[in-house]
Order: structure tokens, then C-alpha cells, then sequence
């Protein structure tokens, strides 16, 4: 499709198209979009399959611009992100990325995602979700000017084992001095980028951060230097397939954002979901901390685990049951697939104390479309540790060119 | 519609209404002999399409259905017999520098809307959205039961207050806070906890105002804009819709439901007076002369219609007239309804935009509305009028020939009695061009289409529909008058002083717009009484 | 716990007490009396607080702003001695007088019955109005004199505290139940209306309803803040408007002699900069001067928007909690007019031991509503409704022998205006207010010699209360009992170990009470201060 001038009005296309689009429409053949974030994003452009083994054995390209993003400057902004995210800020250096996690008052998840300290006060924040609510309303009382800038910045990861490869090919000489969570400006050809050694696939992988009128010549320029390499465009089914196996949890499918729920007991704090180790308790004060030291101290009836599930269906939304019968629920499945890569049936579970320490078996109950005629399956299912796989490529540096 | 006056029926509903068909659709499902009594020449009350010129049909009271229970449509087989509702996408408010908001159904259409005033705005609305909904959840299963009496030790008004004491227990700490507060804020306090643009707050301080005598700023409005958030169609909180063919088609479908199951409804015949022997309600005499033996009186009347017009005192409790006579039914609405050549143009609603099938509201802050209602405490209409405009024959074919529209003028506020005497026709058609004019500053050619306009103020919804002062809700929708004040402490329940006698109509809880709640509650109560079940 | 620097270590206290307002005195006091080492620190060079006499031209001394006292419960007065402590009344069981046009006059002495002669229905209603809400009023008093319990939660104390408030209601009866339910959340002209037919009755009456709030009468809400000045006023004893001899600054002069008598230091001229915290909890103060104080509690008697934003500051504290605090309505709507007058004020129709009195103009429901309908628009009212009190009348040391002091509370004066309160929209206002008075009492202006006028914005200033609220805070439905000052800081302790509250942000609000202080010290000393 052409590109057009004149925008078409939001009323007529609420969603709007990535920098990428032009390039994704082409190599779309399914013309599978679907809507994230506020963009239209593509599901799967040739099959899920092909595209997640790329991100395994050789590259893939896939468009995180939907990526909600926001600068946080000024005298405080430090003191700010410190008292706003359950890790310790102080300690991030600059030209480090943190995967972070934040609270509100009663310790509940309202979101997750990464920190850029792009100065000694100057950072990004990525997110999921849209928040500039939380987060003005977080800034009474700091000197700090937090701005959205998701429409400024197009962004692409770069993943898989031959990744850092096709970036030097690409032209950014020394990218393969980055350690994990680490960033570093480059240019390229007179456009500057900047990558991170970061991502959402447990692999070794890199993410690229441009402005937008450089996208489709970048995004060429990549394709070009991956082609020998395997480089492939992905779609967010694939690169789900790799987070699961990452153990990387997913807001609305994991977890429901606190500032989301309407029910009772659908908020979930980062202890329940398995994430204790970013809560830093000898920090100074932040978000919610009062209550996690409380449910620190009473313990955890609840917590998202990693299930082996027997027999190779994926146990997807099965309920779990503490008992063959199906008596007594315990928890549900969060996300499940079978892993191709591990060969193992994999789920991230929500599950009741004690049905969720290591080694805890559990029974799901999984329902199976056979041509259109039902079977109920109730499948043993232990509790193990995550991630399910994390390959040692993954941060080794220099990385190895394939 | 044959009806001797020696034969005796079960139960006589005054009014038909849709409340008072509701509660005889009901009873005439539990096998009760039912009669509705109407005054009017037609049936519906105040829900009614009427062709008043050409082939234009006009729902001339009430306009849209958005709140009416699902479960009663469902329990009476509305649809069966004809009812279709039909939802509407967005609305918009328009603003005097021709920049507009709309509400759009696509949520990322909506918060780049929004963003166009405010990006932190367009961020808040999903939590304004969510808290709203939380409310609504609390509150929706509370409109169909009847409310317990506080200062009753009876087994069932005990238990009732523990299930509400439980379902509120059960929101937790912060939550019930938050309630407390939703409550009893203004409308504009509320929203200013969310929202920093004025246009915004006040496209959504509308709804706390329509059909009440409050402004956005009186304590208690957060609480009306709930009861218009209250509606569901098909699952989507806060959805609104048409009835195919207009509101009518509500009291049609209702009717033809009733005769179905052997209910009859008998129209122009205005009640005189309620029949009461030895402190039992025991029929209805109609201003003919005609008397109607009933064993069961059920008034779809407003409590004091009621009560203070259509009963001799001496069968009611002195304390008992005191409370329905302060009971506060006011008149603070108006409406025009008009017939147009063609779809008008509103330069400020973009081509192509679903808006102009929606809501449309003139007003660019919450000041403006609050200065509307300063005008009618004075005993003025509003000189710069808040309107909820609709022109439902974009949408519904049956509303007006191919290519023409009816438009739909709901106007806040519009005082019952004015300042400087009776309501007259001078002052009605200024009063009616005062509208017209706000209309349109926002669309050039839209006097020139107009083909009729019906302008009525409270007085005259009045004089025809009966209700008091032509207030839509039979009742204001104050602290003390909702739940167990409502329509009076103590006669919460549809009973009245007057055995035999019940109350159908929206004075009662839950209150108003087209819901059919108190109609179903009403009927309940009357089964439950007389030892059958509902 | 971290300890401060040992040279910047003046003492160490039990607590720390940051205002020597009426609130934090009778904390203070409460505490010490319990055995506590306790510490006031004051800003201003006296104690006091809003709770001040002082001079407004040479010569002339006034009460800067309530100018009466009727709502301190006899109680707490006696408990803490202040008549040892020199508190005098230079009268008590004062007369209200509603003013009209043309000299038209209403007394109502208090708790007494309008005359007859002025309108019968009203004479023959009145009883039973005023008894009925005298309970009401008396039940009140019980939840004002207690901390509000806390919903939902496990602990019996709330459970129980809950429960009492139901039992009370219930021991109302049915009949006086059922129309307390029902008036507690209605608007003040409605519930006068349906009684009463006396313009200048009405408006007197729905003055005390909207005095100190962003209401006019016609707002849902306004006959709980009428019942609960009744409650205050029932614990106040049988003839509670009183005046203390040397202005409302004797009062709390009285309370820092009580104080001091328990043990308490006090130390004015000493702002707080900082709260200062270590280790999750409130450790001591940081004065403006860089001296340090340690100690084990700090209560503060600043509003709640002061102490938690700028005192404690925002990153000891959770967003939704901050949010909360950021929202509460705590702008003034009150001013108040100080006259220096060279004669006696000769108010139409008032005779002379009525001029001792509490006059009043607020001739009608209407013109009340009338007097607010401006300050939603932000513009000041044209005609206000006023409280005057002449209080050389009864104290004429306040000015010099044969001269007179004029106070009126005006209402309504919004804190921000547009355009701002600058010298000439002052003048305005002044002049608005002079007229409505020369109205009443013809040739006030010509024996004017002094004036000052006190908007919220002066009385913010002044008195460090943010928005210059009187009652730090809104008394509205929504801002009241359980959820005052915010969820989250209810009873008296806050969301930070070791910090708590005791003004007038705090349940049972503001007026000349005493009651939060009070509650508070009760509190903390239950949980272990």
C-alpha cells in the first residue's frame, strides 16, 4: 500500500502503523495483523514454527515500536525511578538497561519493563502498558519531567545466535564488546542508533532504538546483512514461544496490571509471581513496600511457577487440581506450550501454597479438540524451575558469529 | 378491552408506564387477573413513540434504552413481542471554539481522542473506566432486590442487610472507602481526581445532571453519573441504545407481552380516586364515574399523585402525608422534539466520524453547566442550555422517511415553575428558541431544516404524562431519597400505609429511567403477599 | 535506628509535637500528663495558631480568626484546668441576632425558642425540631469524641467501635433512626424549608450549616455539617457560644500554661523543615535553623497536605497514598474582617446587650445560596453572609476606652480569585463587606479608623494552614469520619512508623474543639507512645 501523506484521521483507523509497516505489509504473507499497544503489529508472517526456530538457529527481526516508552529527566529523576520500582536505581550505571518491576500501595504488579540510564539523570523507562497517569501522579513532590515519547523512537530487536554477527556485518563495529544490559550508541551510515543488549527471548539477541524516518532504510540494511545468515522477520506468536520458554512472564496473560482489575484478588504482587528477586528490601522506601514486608513476613498463598506437564498437549488456561479425581483446584495454567527446542510440555502456572514448591505434582486438566469432538484429559504436571532454557550464547561476550 | 364494573379483578395497575406494565407482565405471568388503567388515549406513559407530524415518529419523552434490566426483557420475552434494541457508537460534545471530544467505541480511537486535550487525560480514562465500573458492579445486583428497612429486627430485613453488609465487606478496605466517597463527592470533585482538561471532565459531568435539580458541583451528582453508566446491553457496561421504532416500542412490546398472558390494558381511563374500605385498598374509580373492584391496587403513579391527588387523607397516616409531601419531585428538564428536512451539518464533528450518530452536547466546561443550573434555582431556564441531542433515525429506518431525521432535544435545565409566573406560550416558544439558538451557533443550516419542532417544558410533561412537575425519575435522586428513604422511610418496600395498595413507579427503589426495576420489585413483592410465587 | 550527628543532638523527646495550635497543645498535654517527654516546636514567635488575639492597628486587639468559642466540650476545659490557667469569659450563653432589611431583627438566645409573635408556625415547630436534633446531635458527639473505626479490617477494636455507632443509632428508636437516615446526607435549605417559614430564621439557621464550608445551603451534606456543630456544640455545655476574656488567644495562652504545667517544652519561633526518618520510621525534626530533635514520635498538628507532602516528603510515601493526599480539598473559603472603630456600632433593631452577642447577615436561604453562587466561578460574593461580634462590648480592654473592635467571619471568599487577590480586588471585597454592614448598623463607615481584611490566601501566609482553611480541610460527607483526613492516615497514625496526626486534617475536623489533639494522644498512647 502506498504511503500516504495526509494521516488518516484516528476515528477512521484507530490503530496506528509502526515506522516498519511498509516492510511488514511486503513480507506478510498471511496478512495476519493484530492490534498492540495502540499499533497494528504483525501476528505471524509465514508460520510460527519457522519464525521461532530462526530466533533459536539464526536471527530474526521483530518490531517492538509498540513498546511504550517514556523519558524521565531532571534533578531527581534518580530519587524518582528509586522510589517508583521495587529494584535499587542507585546501583544502575549509566549505559545499563534493568528489567524492572513496579507496585502500587498494596504491593500489587502494575507493571514491568525495562530502565535505560541514558545519563546520571536521564533514563527511559519501556513499558506495556500506557501509565502517564501513575507516573505523573508518582512525580508530586520530585523535581523530574517525565514525557511520552512511544511515536519519537521506532525499535526493532535483533535475536537469535547469529544476531551480533549481522549487526557488525551491519556496520556497527564493537557491538560485540556489549555485555548483557548493556548500551551503546552507534552510527550507522550517518544514522544514529542506539542498541542495547537486551531482549525478550532468552537468547543472545541485541535491540536497536532509531528514529523513525531512518527505520526503513535501517530495517533494509539489516535484511540485507542477515541474509546469508538467515535473517527473518518474526511475528509476536514466535517470539511468545521463546519467552515461555525464557520463563519472561506477559502483562494480560501472566498477570493483570493492578491499575486494571475490577474483581477482587485478580492483582498480583511480584512475590506471587515469582519475581522476589528484583524487590530490594534495603533500598529506601518505594511503592508498595510496606505491604510485600508484610506478605514477606505472613508468606505466599499463592505463586507463578514453572510446570513440566506430562504427555505432549499443551495444557493451555487447564485448570490445576491437587488431586487425580479433580477435587480439590489448586491454581490455573497462566501460558503453556510444548517446546520444541526443549522437547518438554511446558506451562507458567498460578499456583496455591504448598502445591507450588519444587518438585509439587499437580494434575491439569486439559481439554483437547480432536476434529471438532472434545477430549478431557487430566495430566500429571511437576513443578520445576525456570527459565526452561537459557543457552549459554545467551551472555557469552564476545558472542560467537554463529 | 371489555371491562364490566361488576367484575373483580386480582389486581388493577394505575398507569401504564413501563413500570406499571412491567409489574403487570409479572403478575399476569404468576396467573393473576390483571387490568392496567391509563389515562391516555395510548399506552406507555412516558415511554411512548408518537406520530405528531407527517410520518415522523418521536420518542417525545423519554429517548434512549440503555438501562432497561436485561433480565426483564429476557423474563417477559420482550423481544417475542417485537422489542429491539439497537446500540449506538461515541457522541460528542461540542465546544465553542469549534474544537469538539468524542466518544469513540474502538478504545485506541478513544484515547487518541482524548489525547488530542490531554495525553495524561487520555492515560487516566482507563482508570476513571475501571473505578466507575467497580461501582457499577457493586451496585447493579442491588436494583432488582428490595431494599431492607435499617430499623427493622424482621428476619428478612436482618438478612438483607447482611448480604449488603457482606457484598460490601467483601470489596475490601480501600474499596469501601472509595464507595464511601463515590457516594457523597460532587460529579465535578469526582472527575477532578482524574482528569486535568475541562472539556473532558465536562463531556462525562453530563450525565450527572440529566434529570436531576443538582449541578455537577452539588454534593451527590458522582453518584447520578453512575446511574447513567448503570446500562448494559449485551454485556457491555455502560452501553446505550435505541428502540427499534423508538421508546414505544418498549410499552408495545410490553403490552402485547402482557395480553399474551391474559392481562388487559384499558386506555383513556384516568383514575379519580384509589377505593379504600376499612383501611384496605379495594379498587379504582375512574373520573367517568365507573368503579373497578380489585383485591390488589397497584399505583405506577408517582408517590404523590399518588397519595396527596388521588386519595381521600383520612386513610393515611399524618406523618405518613408529611413525608410523601416533602418527598422532592422537581422539574428541571425539558425537551424539544424535532422533525428536520435532512441531516443537519455540525462543522465541528470531522466527516466521516461516528459521532454524529451519537449524544451530542454543547458545552465546553463543567462552569457552563453550573451556571446552567444557577439559572434554574433562580426560576429561569438556562440561557446557555446543557442539551443531549440525539437523531436516532440515522440509525433506525422506522423513525422517519428515507433521507429525513428526528431529533431528539433533552434539555437541562428547564425550572417547573417559573420566576415570573406561569409558564405561557410566548414563554414556551422562547424558551424553545433559546434551545434552537444554542443548537445552532454549532450547525449553519440547521433552523432552516427544521420542519416541526414539539416543545415541552416540565409543565407540559406534566399535564400529559402525569408525572409531577415532569420530572423523569418520579423523585429526585438524592441521598435522602434513595434505597430505604426512597419514597419514604419505612414504605421502602412497595407497600404503603394502605393494605392492598403497592407502588410500581420510579418514586420507588431504584428510581428512574427506563428500567423496569421497581416495576419487577413491585410485582414481587404484590406475589410474594399474596402467598404466590413469582 | 540511625542516630543524627552527636553535635547536632539538642535533647532527645518522647515526642515532638510540630504546631502549638489548640490541636497540638492538647495533645501535647495529654501526653505529658501520661508520663511522656514531650516537646512542642511553633513557628510563629507566640503559640497559639490560628487560635490568636492580636493587634490589627495600634491599639486595637482582636481574635485573628473564630472569634468565639462554643464547640471546646466542657470536658476537656475543665481536665486541663484552664481556669487555673487563667482562662476568663468575658461572657457566655451569647444571643444570636438574625438581621434583616429594614431593621428587622431575629434573637435567638441559645437553644431558646423564635418568638411567637415572629411567626407562629415556626414558634410551634421549632420544639420539635430543635429536640430532634439535639439526639442527633448528641449521637454525633459520641463519634466525634472517639477516633473513627477503620472498615474491613480484623481488628476487634474497629469491629467493636463499628458496632457501637449502630447500637447508638438503633437506641435512637425507629422513628428518630429513620429520619436521621434520611437527613444526614440532604442539604440544609431543603430540611429548613419543609419546617420553618421565616426568611430571616432559615438563614440564620442555615449559616451555622455552611459557615467553614464550600457549600452554599442547597448542597447534599450541609445538615451533617450543621448537626455536627450542634454535636460539638452539645459537648460544649448548656451555654456554649462564649468569649474569653482577651480574645480566643487567652484560650490558648490558658492551654500552653497547662501544658507547661504537665511538663511540656515549648519552643516557638521554631519551624520545621524536615521530618526527618531512618530505618521506616519518623526519627525526629530538622528546624529551619539546621537544629536536629530526636525522638521516638512525631506528631504533627499541620495540615495533613503540609506534613506528608512537604514535612515528610513524597518518597517516604506510595503514590496512591500521595494521590489521595493531593486531592484533598482544603481551600479556604472563609475571610475575616477586623474594623478599629471610634464609637459603638449601632446596628438597626439590635439592642445594646444584644450588640454582645453573635450577629448575623443571612437574611434568607436565597441569599445565602446567592452569597456562594460567585465563589464556584472563582469571583468573591458581592453581598456576603456575615458573623460579626463586637467583642469590646463584653472586653473592652481590646481597644482603647471608648473605642471598639468589629470581627466579622465573611463568607464567601474564595482562596484564589480571578485576577487574584490583588490590592484593588481587596478593596472591592472590603468595600462589598463595609457596604452589606453599613446596610445594618447606617454610619459604621464614617467611624471606621482601622481595618484589615484576612483572605484565606493572608490567612495561608500567616498561619502556614495550606489553602488558609479553617478547618484544614473541607468538612464534606466525603472528607468526613472514616475517610478523614485520607484513607490510609485515619486514626490519628499515618502510612510512616512513628508519625502521626493531630489536627484539624483529622477526624473530627476543625473549629475550635480540641478533640483531635486529644484523640490523638488517646490513640497513640493505646498503641504504645
Amino acid at each position: 500500500m502506498a504511503a500516504n501523506n495526509t494521516p488518516v484521521p484516528h476515528y477512521l483507523k484507530p490503530l496506528l502503523d509502526t515506522p516498519f509497516h511498509a516492510r511488514a505489509r511486503v513480507l506478510s504473507q498471511n496478512d495476519s495483523f493484530v492490534p498492540w499497544a495502540g499499533y497494528s503489529t504483525v501476528d505471524v508472517f509465514t508460520t510460527a514454527e519457522q519464525e521461532y526456530f530462526a530466533i533459536r538457529n539464526a536471527a530474526t527481526l521483530f518490531d517492538l515500536t509498540p513498546m511504550v516508552k517514556y523519558r524521565i529527566n531532571g534533578s531527581d529523576a534518580e530519587r524518582y525511578l528509586n522510589r517508583l520500582v521495587t529494584r535499587d536505581v542507585r546501583k544502575l550505571k549509566v549505559g545499563r538497561v534493568s528489567y524492572v518491576v513496579w507496585c502500587n500501595d498494596s504491593g500489587h504488579l502494575i507493571d514491568d519493563g525495562t530502565i535505560f540510564r541514558l545519563g546520571p539523570q536521564d533514563f527511559r523507562l519501556c513499558t506495556a502498558e500506557r501509565q502517564l497517569d501513575w507516573l505523573l501522579d508518582s512525580a508530586i513532590g520530585f523535581d523530574v519531567r517525565v514525557e511520552e515519547v512511544t511515536e519519537d523512537i521506532a525499535a526493532l530487536a535483533v535475536q537469535g545466535p547469529t544476531s551480533c554477527y549481522i549487526l557488525k556485518k551491519f556496520g556497527l563495529a564493537g557491538v560485540e564488546r556489549l555485555k548483557p544490559f548493556e548500551l551503546a550508541e552507534f552510527d550507522a551510515a550517518g544514522r544514529p542508533v542506539m542498541v542495547s543488549r537486551t531482549g525478550f527471548t532468552g537468547d543472545l539477541g541485541y535491540e536497536l532504538w532509531m528514529r523513525p524516518e531512518h527505520a526503513l532504510s535501517i530495517w533494509d540494511d539489516l535484511m540485507a546483512a542477515g541474509r546469508t545468515r538467515g535473517l527473518r522477520a518474526i511475528g509476536s506468536q514466535a517470539l511468545n514461544m521463546a519467552r515461555i520458554e525464557a520463563g519472561f512472564l506477559m502483562p494480560n496473560v501472566d498477570f493483570v496490571s493492578a491499575e486494571h482489575t475490577i474483581r477482587m484478588n485478580r492483582d498480583r504482587t511480584p512475590l506471587e509471581l515469582g519475581l522476589g528477586w528484583l524487590v530490594d528490601f534495603d533500598k529506601p522506601h518505594f511503592n508498595g513496600r510496606r505491604a510485600l514486608l508484610t506478605q514477606k513476613a505472613s508468606g505466599l498463598r499463592r505463586l507463578l511457577v514453572g510446570l513440566d506437564v506430562d504427555g505432549n498437549k499443551a495444557a493451555h488456561n487447564a485448570l490445576l487440581y491437587a488431586d487425580e479425581a479433580g477435587n480439590h483446584e489448586v491454581g490455573s495454567v497462566t501460558s503453556a506450550m510444548w517446546s520444541p527446542t526443549c522437547k518438554r510440555n511446558l506451562a507458567l502456572a498460578i499456583l496455591d501454597a504448598p502445591h507450588h514448591a519444587i518438585g509439587s505434582k499437580v494434575w491439569a486438566d486439559i481439554y483437547l479438540n480432536r476434529e471438532l469432538v472434545w477430549e478431557r484429559r487430566m495430566v500429571a504436571a511437576h513443578v520445576v524451575e525456570r527459565p526452561f532454557f537459557a543457552p549459554d550464547r545467551r551472555r557469552q561476550t564476545p558472542p560467537a558469529d554463529r | 378491552m371489555a371491562t364490566t364494573n361488576s367484575k373483580r379483578h386480582d389486581v388493577i395497575v394505575i398507569g401504564a408506564g413501563h413500570n406499571g406494565l412491567v409489574a403487570a407482565c409479572y403478575m399476569a405471568r404468576a396467573g393473576l387477573d390483571v387490568l392496567v388503567v391509563e389515562r391516555n388515549d395510548y399506552v406507555g406513559g412516558a415511554t411512548v413513540s408518537r406520530n405528531l407530524f407527517e410520518d415522523y415518529t418521536y420518542s417525545n419523552c423519554s429517548y434512549v434504552c440503555s438501562l432497561l434490566r436485561p433480565e426483564i426483557m429476557r423474563a417477559l420475552e420482550l423481544p417475542r413481542f417485537g422489542l429491539q434494541i439497537i446500540p449506538y457508537d461515541g457522541g460528542c460534545t461540542m465546544m465553542n471554539d469549534g474544537n469538539h471530544l468524542a466518544l469513540y467505541d474502538n478504545h485506541d480511537a478513544l484515547r487518541r481522542e482524548i489525547a488530542r486535550h490531554s495525553k495524561r487525560d487520555a492515560e487516566a480514562y482507563d482508570r476513571y473506566s475501571r473505578d466507575v465500573i467497580r461501582q457499577c458492579k457493586f451496585i447493579r445486583p442491588l436494583l432488582m432486590r428490595e431494599p431492607p428497612d435499617p430499623t427493622s429486627f424482621k428476619p428478612r430485613d436482618l438478612t438483607e442487610l447482611l448480604y449488603l453488609g457482606q457484598r460490601f465487606h467483601n470489596m475490601g478496605e480501600e474499596r469501601m472507602y472509595d464507595t464511601l466517597r463515590f457516594w457523597t463527592m460532587s460529579a465535578a470533585d469526582f472527575l477532578d481526581e482524574y482528569f486535568e482538561s475541562e472539556i473532558v471532565k465536562a463531556h462525562f459531568a453530563g450525565s450527572s445532571i440529566i434529570g436531576t435539580a443538582l449541578g455537577p458541583r452539588s454534593p451527590g451528582s458522582a453518584y447520578v453519573l453512575l446511574h447513567h453508566y448503570m446500562g448494559d446491553i449485551d454485556e457491555t457496561v455502560g452501553a446505550w441504545g435505541f428502540a427499534r421504532g423508538g421508546m414505544g416500542a418498549v410499552s408495545s412490546s410490553l403490552t402485547a407481552s402482557l395480553q399474551a398472558s391474559g392481562g388487559a390494558v384499558r386506555t383513556s381511563a384516568p383514575v379519580e380516586r384509589i377505593l379504600v374500605r376499612n383501611g384496605r385498598s379495594c379498587g379504582v374509580a375512574l373520573t367517568s364515574g365507573e368503579e373497578i373492584a380489585a383485591k390488589v391496587v397497584v399505583s405506577n403513579m408517582d408517590v404523590k399523585r399518588t397519595f396527596l391527588d388521588s386519595m381521600d387523607a383520612e386513610h393515611l397516616p399524618e406523618e405518613f402525608l408529611k413525608a410523601v409531601r416533602r418527598f422532592k419531585i422537581r422539574g428541571s428538564s425539558g425537551k424539544l422534539n424535532i422533525a428536520l428536512e435532512r441531516l443537519p451539518q455540525f462543522p465541528s464533528i470531522p466527516d466521516g466520524a461516528p459521532s454524529i450518530r451519537g449524544d451530542l452536547h454543547i458545552t465546553d466546561t463543567i462552569e457552563m453547566m453550573e451556571r446552567a443550573y444557577d439559572d434554574w434555582k433562580e426560576g429561569r431556564w438556562s440561557q446557555a442550555p446543557y442539551v443531549d441531542m440525539l437523531m436516532p433515525s440515522q440509525i433506525d429506518p422506522t423513525m422517519a422517511a428515507d433521507g429525513k431525521h428526528y431529533m431528539s432535544v433533552f434539555v437541562q435545565y428547564c425550572p417547573y415553575e417559573l420566576a415570573d409566573g406561569p409558564w405561557t406560550d410566548d414563554k414556551r416558544q422562547a424558551f424553545g428558541n433559546t434551545v434552537i439558538d444554542a443548537i445552532a451557533r454549532h450547525s449553519p443550516d440547521f433552523k432552516s431544516l427544521i420542519r416541526h419542532a414539539e416543545v415541552r417544558t416540565p409543565w407540559d410533561i406534566e399535564q400529559e404524562v402525569g408525572l409531577t412537575e415532569g420530572n423523569i425519575f418520579q423523585g429526585e435522586l438524592t441521598m435522602d431519597q434513595l434505597m430505604f428513604n426512597r419514597p419514604v422511610p419505612g414504605y421502602a418496600q412497595y407497600r404503603t400505609p394502605v393494605k392492598g395498595l403497592y407502588l410500581s413507579g420510579s418514586s420507588t427503589h431504584p428510581g428512574g429511567g427506563v428500567m423496569g426495576a421497581p416495576g419487577a420489585n413491585c410485582a414481587r413483592r404484590v406475589l410474594t403477599d399474596l402467598g404466590r410465587s413469582a | 535506628m540511625t542516630s543524627p550527628t552527636p553535635t547536632s543532638i539538642v535533647a532527645r523527646y518522647d515526642v515532638i509535637v510540630i504546631g502549638a495550635g489548640h490541636n497540638g497543645l492538647v495533645c501535647a498535654t495529654t501526653l505529658a500528663r501520661a508520663g511522656r517527654s514531650v516537646l512542642v516546636v511553633e513557628a510563629a514567635a507566640e503559640v497559639g495558631g490560628m487560635a490568636i488575639t492580636r493587634a490589627f492597628a495600634p491599639g486595637y486587639r482582636v481574635s485573628a480568626c473564630a472569634h468565639l468559642l462554643h464547640q471546646m466540650p466542657l470536658a476537656l476545659v475543665r481536665d486541663l484546668s484552664l481556669a487555673e490557667h487563667g482562662l476568663e469569659f468575658a461572657a457566655t450563653g451569647l444571643p444570636t441576632t438574625s438581621l434583616g432589611a429594614d431593621g428587622a431583627t431575629l434573637q435567638l438566645a441559645t437553644g431558646g425558642t423564635p418568638s411567637a409573635a415572629f411567626s407562629p408556625n415556626d414558634a410551634a415547630a421549632w420544639p420539635a425540631y430543635h429536640a430532634r436534633l439535639g439526639r442527633f446531635a448528641s449521637l454525633l458527639h459520641g463519634m466525634l469524641a472517639a477516633p473513627a473505626p477503620r472498615l474491613g479490617t480484623e481488628g476487634w477494636s474497629d469491629k467493636l467501635a463499628l458496632a457501637k455507632v449502630g447500637l447508638k443509632l438503633r437506641l435512637l428508636g425507629r422513628r428518630d433512626m429513620r429520619e436521621f437516615l434520611r437527613i444526614v446526607g440532604m442539604n440544609a435549605y431543603d430540611l429548613l424549608e419543609d419546617e420553618f417559614k421565616a426568611p430571616l430564621l432559615k438563614g440564620a439557621l442555615a449559616f451555622d450549616a455552611v459557615l467553614g464550608t464550600n457549600f452554599g445551603p442547597r448542597a447534599p451534606g450541609t445538615v451533617l455539617s450543621l448537626l455536627y456543630r450542634l454535636a460539638a456544640e452539645s459537648a460544649a455545655g448548656s451555654s456554649p457560644l462564649a468569649q474569653p476574656r482577651g480574645g480566643l488567644g487567652a484560650l490558648t495562652a490558658a492551654l500552653a500554661r497547662s501544658a507547661k504545667a504537665a511538663g511540656v517544652t515549648i519552643r516557638t519561633n521554631a519551624p520545621v523543615a524536615q521530618i526527618t526518618v531512618a530505618g521506616d520510621r519518623a526519627t525526629g525534626v530538622v528546624l529551619a535553623n539546621g537544629t536536629e530533635i530526636a525522638a521516638d514520635r512525631v506528631v504533627s498538628s499541620v495540615n495533613a497536605k503540609t506534613t506528608f507532602l512537604n514535612l515528610l516528603g513524597t518518597e517516604h510515601l506510595d503514590t496512591g497514598f500521595v494521590r489521595r493526599v493531593d486531592h484533598i480539598r482544603s481551600r479556604g473559603i472563609v475571610a475575616k474582617l477586623h474594623l478599629a472603630l471610634d464609637r459603638a456600632p449601632a446596628f438597626t433593631g439590635v439592642a445594646r446587650d444584644a450588640l454582645g452577642g453573635r450577629l448575623l447577615v443571612s437574611p434568607s436561604l436565597d441569599y445565602l445560596e446567592r452569597a456562594f453562587n460567585p465563589t464556584k466561578y472563582s469571583q468573591f460574593s458581592a453581598a456576603p453572609a456575615l458573623e460579626i461580634t463586637v467583642p469590646t462590648i463584653n472586653d473592652p480592654a481590646l481597644a482603647p476606652a471608648g473605642h471598639h473592635v468589629l470581627s466579622a467571619i465573611v463568607q464567601y471568599a474564595p482562596y484564589a480569585i480571578t485576577g487574584g487577590w490583588t490590592e484593588p480586588s481587596r478593596r472591592a471585597f472590603t468595600d462589598a463587606i463595609l457596604a452589606t454592614l453599613e446596610a445594618q448598623a447606617p454610619g459604621i463607615g464614617a467611624s471606621v479608623v482601622g481595618c484589615e481584611l484576612l483572605t484565606p490566601l493572608d490567612l495561608e501566609q500567616e498561619f502556614h494552614s495550606a489553602g488558609g482553611h479553617w478547618h484544614h480541610g473541607d468538612l464534606a460527607l466525603d472528607q468526613f469520619y472514616m475517610v478523614r483526613p485520607v484513607p490510609g492516615a485515619t486514626q490519628y497514625a499515618t502510612p510512616m512508623a512513628g508519625l502521626y496526626l493531630c489536627g484539624a486534617s483529622c477526624h473530627p475536623g476543625g473549629g475550635v474543639m480540641g478533640l483531635a489533639g486529644r484523640n490523638a494522644a488517646v490513640r497513640m498512647l493505646e498503641k504504645g507512645a
